[in-house]
């Protein structure tokens, strides 16, 4: 056999072994992923109920979504103003505290990470803010405001508060995978490469962080800035749990939970399908525009 | 390597002979400020957590106290107690819903680590067909999770006969991007094209590197993915495809205990507690290990 047929070969059986690879999880995406997504798109054009059979009713979802839905303008406005803040928020926080903790003692960094992560530990540990901010006199924050002789605030369904509320927990919640590959990452970084920053002449930290750490980090920068989209956009279960559903004024209703309630409650499956068709292209545009911000640093 | 990085690296070498430190130092009130900036995170994050542990042991009387105690005078047990006089009165042994949660998570986790690494090496290191497109689809996916897609996967699962059997809870949360893409990430920026040319040169199939060689390589993205799978198949709840009584799992036993109103408010915190303690555990492990994952050294 000549070199180049049993490179060729080899290549063959190289590639055959790579399609094995990627047959399990294709399936599995397929049935769970595709399928579901595809089918809540096309229902996006029909009037589904979920029990008689749909019919294709064109962009009328769409245009009622935009045009004749004024709730759904307040719950749009109130998705991107808790995505605007929590997601860049938890982002940098996320990235800031893996970034100090990195060269810290052991047990110190282990605390740290314990106590940043915790929120996530229990699916269940944030209704206990509610506990916290409660309306009523057992709530803990406004008996602290009597023993001070000030009068209690109605923090949940007053609605100059409740989203302000609804986002400190949410940024408390923001800690998840994003903060724990970052921690990962930071670990797998190529010290090498800080040395002889160190002695090339970097005069501090930040010199340090934009020059060699991001550049490294990309990957996983890119991870967290997907979750920091995904659940920045998706917010809800928060809101319901401290606010509940609908909030006073619809202040904190999102339009996640304005779509289960068309797709749970009101079984208009094709309506709620059309605006989760507009929250994904929301989210797509966002990741897009994140996507090529951190290129630049790709390209070094 | 050009003249000037080659005498960079003779000065390391000099410096790490002479046990000197080569890297960037942070100042004294550097060093202040970080501390301080991290207390005040820590108790941020640590409120909730501290909070229902305090209750959990809260007796009943002191939960009449008005204005509430963020503390406890008398702390008990009782509440632990009440879960375990319920506990006998349940349908179904306890150890049947205890059963249910461990081997769906075990079983789930497992298969998942395998299928992600076994994924994500030829989306990350080969150029065969498809492999762009299913990277792109595997972003689209993080950011289209949502309650529109419940309906049609109920419908999937019917279709295939799994709904009401241990299918129904480890098939869905399989399909999962987000471990995949984490794991694409950490291998496209870890692994360099040489070693496995390398390794292919010596005959390893692609297997055997992936096992052997990528694998260890990202032992931190691993990790990290092992301890969020971990989470979303423990913290699942029981699950909506799920309705034999015999199949259920373990918070959905443990919740039914603890029904809200004051006078089990305690045993809910306990249950809360309870249900978190594998998951630090798991998460505790976890973490030193990425911690003793030695940062790879050597240029690239």
């Amino acid at each position: 056999m000549t070199e180049k047929k049993k490179r060729s070969r080899s290549s063959f059986k190289q590639q055959g072994a790579f399609y094995i690879m990627l047959l399990p999880y294709s399936v599995i995406f397929i049935l769970f992923m595709l399928i579901p997504a595809v089918g809540a798109l096309l229902a996006s054009f029909t009037n589904f109920n979920g029990m008689t059979f749909p019919d294709f009713v064109g962009l009328d979802n769409y245009v009622r979504l935009i045009l004749k839905d004024p709730t759904f303008l307040i719950v749009f406005k109130n998705t991107l103003l808790q995505a605007v803040l929590v997601g860049p928020i938890g982002f940098v926080l996320s990235f800031v505290i893996a970034w100090l903790i990195n060269e810290l003692p052991k047990a110190v960094r282990l605390l740290v990470i314990f106590l940043v992560y915790s929120p996530t530990f229990s699916g269940t540990l944030y209704i206990v803010w509610q506990y916290i901010f409660s309306n009523d006199e057992n709530g803990v924050i406004n008996s602290l405001l009597q023993t001070m002789g000030l009068e209690p605030v109605n923090w949940l369904s007053d609605s100059t508060y409740s989203m302000a509320v609804v986002i400190i927990v949410s940024i408390w919640m923001s800690f998840g995978v994003g903060f724990l590959s970052f921690v990962a990452g930071l670990r797998g970084l190529d010290k090498a490469y800080y040395e002889a920053a160190a002695i090339d002449g970097l005069r501090n930290r930040w010199q340090e962080l934009y020059y060699i750490t991001f550049p490294q980090m990309t990957s996983q920068l890119l991870f967290g800035a997907v979750q920091a989209i995904a659940t920045g956009f998706a917010a809800g279960t928060i809101n319901q749990a401290l606010a509940g559903y609908p909030s006073t004024n619809n202040a904190t209703d999102t339009i996640l939970l304005y779509m289960s309630d068309y797709g749970k409650t009101r079984f208009e499956y094709g309506y709620a399908s059309a605006m989760s068709v507009v929250l994904m292209a929301i989210m797509l545009i966002t990741w897009r525009l994140i996507d090529k911000a951190l290129s630049t640093f790709r390209a070094e | 390597m050009n003249e000037k990085s080659f005498s960079v690296f003779r000065e390391i070498s000099r410096r790490r002979r002479e046990n000197k430190t080569v890297t960037l130092s942070r100042s004294k009130w550097g060093m202040a400020g970080i501390f301080l900036f991290l207390l005040i995170i820590s108790v941020y994050m640590a409120i909730p957590l501290v909070y229902t542990v305090l209750q959990s042991v809260k007796p009943i009387e002191e939960y009449y106290i008005y204005p509430p105690k963020f503390y406890v005078t008398n702390p008990t047990l009782d509440n632990y107690r009440a879960i375990l006089d319920s506990v006998e009165s349940l349908g179904v042994p306890f150890t049947r819903y205890l059963f249910n949660a461990v081997f769906t998570t075990v079983v789930g986790t497992g298969v998942y680590l395998i299928l992600a690494l076994v994924t994500a090496y030829p989306i990350a290191k080969s150029k065969i067909k498809g492999v762009k497109i299913l990277n792109a689809l595997l972003v689209y996916a993080m950011l289209f999770q949502n309650d529109t897609m419940a309906t049609l996967r109920f419908v999937v699962m019917s279709r295939m006969g799994i709904i009401d059997t241990y299918w129904a809870v480890i098939l869905p949360n399989l399909a999962n991007t987000m471990g995949v893409f984490l794991l694409v990430q950490f291998m496209s920026s870890n692994i360099s094209d040489s070693i496995l040319e390398a390794a292919r040169i010596d005959g390893a199939g692609e297997f055997k590197i992936l096992f052997r060689i990528v694998a260890p390589s990202v032992k931190a993205g691993w990790l990290t993915v092992l301890i969020f799978v971990f989470q979303s198949y423990w913290n699942a709840g029981n699950s909506p495809y799920i309705y034999s009584e015999n199949l259920k799992h373990i918070s959905e036993a443990m919740s039914s205990i603890a029904v809200s109103g004051i006078v089990r408010a305690g045993t809910g915190m306990a249950v809360t507690i309870l249900l978190m303690i594998p998951t630090i555990i798991i998460f505790l492990w976890n973490q030193r290990s990425i911690m003793n994952t030695m940062a790879h050294s050597g240029l690239k």
